[in-house]
């Protein structure tokens, strides 16, 4: 069974939901992300999606955009964040997942890409922009490297492309739960839980719901009806606010930040949360 | 993958799933719409009694004599309401939208041409209409934007990434994503997912079709040479298709070389870029070695995009068209010579193309013909064109 897999039967059996921060990598710098992405598991992070930042993230609102160029003006590079990931991996056992958009995934090439992947530990793979009717070729290739290529349904995904998205999937369904792009103001739509339930009658897999989670309040909703919550934008928006601190004192911006997870983990209804 | 949404290897749908079903139906709509009697007697209505078509197939005799070697013709799509070619594809597209059921208009727009075109088929149509323009576009072309917000439209300044047209797309792209359920967007290229290419070549495709009526009224025979720029390809593709088949015409495209295909400074994605993936399908494009787009540069704002259409690409691979890029230098200059020898003023996207020609001309005999696609008159370019040649027209 994947980590990804195992991780959401263990929280399953436990009663619990899966709490899965993402982070964009490098954003400000690679030593922030690394040390951040430490805490976040100590603080309760059951899964953790590694972003990797692009020039032309059409599914991103402003607060994805914004840490994508800080990233990018930093130096950050796909090469890089696999051997961040491959420390990561020497420390903890959380799954990891990369998040990317899917030009750079066929600019280093798609066998590379999926190798560099395994070698490093990456557990699973999110390509927003890679529907059904494209992800033949690269999951052809993941597959038997047993990275989890994980798909995403709409509000406006038909039952018809419901099937096929629940017939390709791997580890989970990543449910987008407004009609928008991440970080949406958008209230998490009334139609959440009818949106659920019709993806359930599709598949067993688990369903984590993002791009509107932005308060305890919506992830504990969220939470209530899904097996897993995804938060981006909100974090990031933590470290954005306090990006004069994070070179002197990358700490309190750190503690900042899972702070915030911490109290999304605890509106979930979940017993274990931060530490600190 | 389904193969009618490629070109060989070229084009797709690498779009997020939210968008999937808004552009099957989109696909489906065009196949229902596309051979629909009346869907086409109503475009041809405006299209003649509105735009003004058909456009002029106009015997360059200032410029033949001058360049000395083949016969020229200019497609006069300057002459278009609007001032483009861009109008074709516009109206095309609301058109197919109000029939949708879907009477919001998102659009994209680098300098405003199409910006312009497609606030002006929503107004006539009685859409409503949103167009993205970067900040810098809208600081170089204010002009632009007062027009369409004339025309009655929304425009909404982008001001993330290098605030142009690529950032100007994906903005459009993010608000579709949002709006999707009663919005139509309506690209301005052959660029783009399936079924863009292709609905924008078909609506362009008029500009071939009359080319080869006309060209065989006045010639009896086809041209040797078809010559377009190339900034997403719409205009090029809508005078290429049609003659794709007839092998033995020989087709250019040509692409904006910026400072030099060599200097970085360049919009060529054809003759300088790789194979990738942007705004939704895969194409040559401008990127790094870890595949982020690199921000393109030209003179002329219409060719200043870090990609092409699908088709295109398809076609340099199997060599069907060929593929040739001018500097900003070259442009302007034959920006200048066609005001001067034909009292035409050309846009700086079609000065390109022109001055290709000027090279090509004179390598080849009187009796050979050459048909440049003339993509738009040259007024929105007359303020940059001052400023560059500080005031100073050549004598
Ligand atoms: C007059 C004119 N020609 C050409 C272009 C380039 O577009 P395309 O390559 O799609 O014809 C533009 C774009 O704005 C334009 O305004």
């Amino acid at each position: 069974m994947s980590r990804i897999a195992q991780t959401f039967t263990n929280l399953r059996l436990k009663g619990q939901k899966a709490l899965i921060p993402y982070v964009s990598c490098g954003d400000p710098s690679l030593e922030f992300t690394e040390q951040l992405v430490l805490k976040l598991v100590e603080a309760g992070a059951d899964l953790v999606e590694l972003g990797v930042p692009y020039s032309d993230p059409v599914a991103d609102g402003p607060t994805i955009q914004k840490a994508s160029q800080r990233a990018l003006a930093g130096g950050i590079t796909l090469e890089k964040i696999f051997q961040l990931a491959a420390r990561l991996r020497s420390r903890m056992e959380t799954p990891l997942i990369l998040m990317t958009y899917y030009n750079p995934i066929y600019r280093f090439g798609l066998e590379r890409f999926v190798s560099r992947a395994q070698e490093a530990g990456i557990d699973g793979l999110i390509v927003p922009d890679l529907p059904p009717e494209e992800a033949r070729i690269l999951k052809q290739i993941t597959d038997p490297a047993e990275i989890d290529l994980i798909f995403l349904a709409a509000p406006t995904s038909t039952a018809e492309r419901m099937e096929k998205i629940a017939a390709l999937a791997r580890g989970f369904i990543y449910c987008v739960s407004v009609t928008g792009v991440t970080g949406s103001r958008e209230n998490i739509a009334s139609g959440l839980e009818a949106f659920l339930a019709q993806i359930r009658s599709h598949t067993d897999l688990p369903l984590a719901v993002g791009f509107g989670i932005k308060s305890p309040e919506t992830a504990g909703k969220a939470a209530a009806i899904a097996d897993g919550v995804i938060v981006g934008s909100s974090l990031i928006e933590r470290i954005e606010e306090n990006l004069p601190l994070v070179k002197d004192e990358p700490e309190r911006v750190i503690n900042e930040v899972c702070a915030y997870l911490a109290s999304l983990k605890k509106a979930m209804g979940n017993t274990h949360f931060a530490m600190n | 993958m389904r193969k009618n949404s490629y070109f060989g290897e070229f084009g797709g749908q690498f779009v997020p799933e939210t968008l999937m079903p808004a552009l099957l139906e989109l696909e489906t709509a065009y196949e229902q719409y596309k051979d629909d009697p009346h869907f086409k007697e109503e475009l041809r209505y405006y299209l003649t009694t509105y735009v003004g078509r058909p456009t002029p197939l106009y015997y360059a005799r200032g410029l033949t004599e001058y360049l000395g070697g083949a016969k020229i013709y200019l497609k006069r799509e300057d002459l278009n309401h609007t001032g483009a070619h861009k109008i074709n594809n516009s109206l095309g597209q609301t058109l197919l939208a109000k029939k949708m059921g879907k009477k919001k208009i998102i659009a994209e727009t680098g300098a405003g041409q199409h910006g312009v075109a497609t606030a002006t088929a929503a107004a006539l149509l009685g859409c409503e209409c949103t167009v993205f323009m970067g900040a810098e576009d809208v600081k170089r072309q204010s002009l632009n934007v007062f027009r369409m917000k004339l025309l009655g439209a929304q425009v909404i300044e982008v001001t993330s990434g290098t605030q142009t047209l690529k950032d100007a797309t994906n903005e459009a792209l993010r608000h579709w994503v949002a709006t999707v359920r009663d919005s139509h967007y309506v690209i301005g290229s052959v660029v783009g997912p399936h079924p863009y290419p292709t609905l924008v070549r078909d609506f362009q495709s008029i500009i071939g079709e009359e080319t080869k009526q006309q060209i065989l009224e006045k010639e009896g025979r086809l041209p040797d040479y078809l010559v377009a720029c190339v900034g997403g390809g719409s205009n090029a593709m809508g005078l290429f298709h049609p003659f794709v088949h007839d092998r033995e015409i020989k087709m250019v495209g040509v692409e904006a070389a910026g400072c030099g295909v060599n200097t970085g400074q360049h919009a060529a994605s054809l003759t300088a870029g790789s194979k990738g993936v942007l705004h939704g399908a895969l194409s040559y494009i401008l990127q790094d070695s870890d595949g982020q787009i690199i921000p393109a540069h030209s003179v002329s704002a219409g060719l200043d995009y870090p990609g092409v259409g699908p088709e295109h690409s398809y076609y340099k691979d199997s060599g069907r068209a060929q593929y040739e890029a001018i500097t900003d230098e070259e442009a302007l200059e034959a920006f200048q010579m066609l005001s001067r020898l034909e009292g035409i003023i050309p846009a700086l996207e079609s000065a390109h193309a022109l001055a290709y020609v000027r090279k090509l001309a004179p390598t080849l005999s009187p009796e050979q013909v050459i048909v440049v696609n003339l993509s738009g008159r040259g007024d929105k370019d007359v303020e940059t064109v001052s400023k560059l040649l500080g005031g100073r027209a050549r004598e």
